[in-house]
């Protein structure tokens, strides 16, 4: 297999992970998610950071957002598919 | 990889081992340490001029001592007599500014049956402390340099787990390699132990229901609600954003407390279950398996209550790259994040940046660790060890008298 440019721990997860260094927007990404050894493809809006989120399908203001199956927080902003999630659309929901 | 293919020779051996120095209470210690241990910051000077006098002594300075109280008090000297009591300490001198604390310390450590003396400053000066101490420093060193490791196995290694500096490869690749090692080394009957209260929230439904059982899972969540609300609570001003999750953390993607206990989380595998859950730097009473222990996430501070409590090897999975290392127990760098693990590559022992690419599995993964440390418990200086990461530093629950 071509090595993944992004991993999704969970099939009910709505973002995924860069593991790649340098990507830039408007690539074509291959995602692998870990649970399932399923692929999935995914063009990246943004130059995204390796280690950084990728939203996996439209994310709404307000939506949870879901890693490892679970719970990570929610969106404080929109993002389309390929968009770039951390600090500046998501955010806590403890402390 | 190397690693992997050494890896899957000791875990399928079956029957595995190591080479350590069984001590006179029976515990087995990887490392032959004489150190010279301060009661108090006072006596630091004293303590390292006798580490400066003799070679291969090792002098432990350390911040606190004075006009501590209750609770304070106790994880204090429970901390400073843990420390000489661990089985990586072959002997202890210690010294503090006035006499009965320091009986108090020598004390503790005596009841392992390890040498052990004390030597109070008040009513000497640093001078003539520092040559008593030196001489008697000297004989430990030539008594201990003696001392020969025997075969051991596998279930006489205590091994602690605490990561930092996460970012998201931590989740996905260090953190699991560790839950891996753990799945695989506990049911032989080692001692574990992992912590970081605070870096549980937001996965404390998965961690509480990770107990042996629903006594030990509610026990487990008294501990979790007391940090909430004593600690976190009590004394916030924002969302703890930059502190937990920390700089680094954010800068490698990790974006909420929820995600990073999750990740945390998965040092603990998928099979083990914790059977008590003990204070800072209690030592394991209930027989081998995995423990939890209620610390802060700091680095320095958990590992320093994890090595008090007796363990002997700590795996610290790391994807920004934290440096920590600690004066009496080696720390073995976990790494999956493949920048980390190329601008950083001094700092790291395991690499396991093939499970980003998907070239190594979590079982390989997992098996090169179990490599790792027994090459470790068997004399393997760790990077940290070489690059001279001797970071003690005491858990202070609030301030002195």
């Amino acid at each position: 297999m071509a090595t993944p440019h992004f991993l999704v721990h969970s099939p009910k997860d709505n973002v995924g992970v860069v593991v790649v260094e340098g990507l830039r927007a408007g690539t074509d990404m291959l995602g692998v998610i870990t649970a399932t050894d399923k692929t999935l493809t995914l063009q990246a809006s943004n130059d995204i950071p390796i280690g950084h989120k990728v939203a996996l399908k439209p994310l709404k203001k307000g939506d949870t957002v879901i890693k490892y199956g679970e719970d990570i927080g929610r969106m404080t902003a929109d993002a389309a598919a390929g968009e770039h999630v951390h600090v500046q659309n998501l955010k806590t929901n403890r402390w | 990889m190397a690693a992997k293919s050494d890896g899957k020779r000791h875990t399928s051996a079956g029957n595995l081992s190591f080479r350590g120095w069984r001590r006179e209470n029976g515990r087995v210690g990887v490392r032959n340490h004489v150190i010279v241990l301060p009661l108090d910051d006072l006596s630091n000077a004293a303590s390292e001029a006798v580490a400066n006098n003799i070679k291969g002594a090792m002098a432990l300075p350390h911040a606190y001592g004075r006009l501590q109280f209750g609770a304070d008090l106790d994880l204090f000297f429970r901390t400073l007599i843990g420390t000489g009591s661990n089985p990586n300490v072959a002997a202890v001198v210690v010294i503090g500014i006035e006499d009965g604390w320091t009986k108090r310390v020598v004390d503790g450590i005596a009841h392992t049956g390890k040498p052990v003396v004390g030597f109070g400053i008040e009513g000497h000066g640093d001078i003539a402390t520092v040559a008593k101490a030196s001489y008697k420093a000297k004989e430990f060193l030539h008594w201990a340099s003696e001392l020969e490791r025997e075969e051991c196995p596998i279930s006489d290694l205590w091994v602690s787990t605490k990561c930092g500096e996460s970012d998201t490869t931590t989740g996905l690749a260090s953190c699991p390699t560790v839950g891996n090692m753990y799945d695989k080394l506990i049911p032989k009957g080692i001692t574990g132990v992992f912590g970081e209260t605070s870096e549980i929230t937001g996965a404390e439904h998965i961690a509480q229901s990770r107990a042996i059982d629903a006594r030990i899972g509610e026990k487990w969540m008294k501990v979790f609600q007391a940090y909430q609300d004593e600690v976190i609570e009590a004394h916030k001003v924002d969302n703890l954003m930059d502190s937990q999750p920390t700089k680094g953390n954010i800068a490698g993607g990790l974006t909420t407390i929820e995600e990073k206990a999750l990740g945390n989380l998965e040092k603990i595998g998928r099979n083990c279950r914790y059977i008590e859950v003990l204070e800072p730097a209690e030592m394991p009473a209930a027989g081998p398996g995995l423990y939890y222990m209620d610390t802060s996430s700091a680095a320095a501070e958990c590992v320093t209550l994890m090595a008090a409590a007796g363990y002997v090897v700590h795996t610290f999975p790391t994807g920004q790259g934290n440096i920590i290392g600690n004066p009496i127990v080696p720390v073995i760098k976990i790494s999956g994040n493949p920048r980390t693990v190329r601008t950083m590559a001094e700092h790291i022992d395991v690499d396991v940046s093939g499970i980003l690419r998907r070239e190594l599995t979590l079982d390989g993964a997992g098996d090169a660790l179990i490599d790792m440390v027994i090459r470790t418990a068997n004399g393997r200086l760790t990077a940290a060890e070489a690059l001279g990461h001797r970071e003690f530093v005491m858990t202070k629950l609030y301030r002195s008298a």
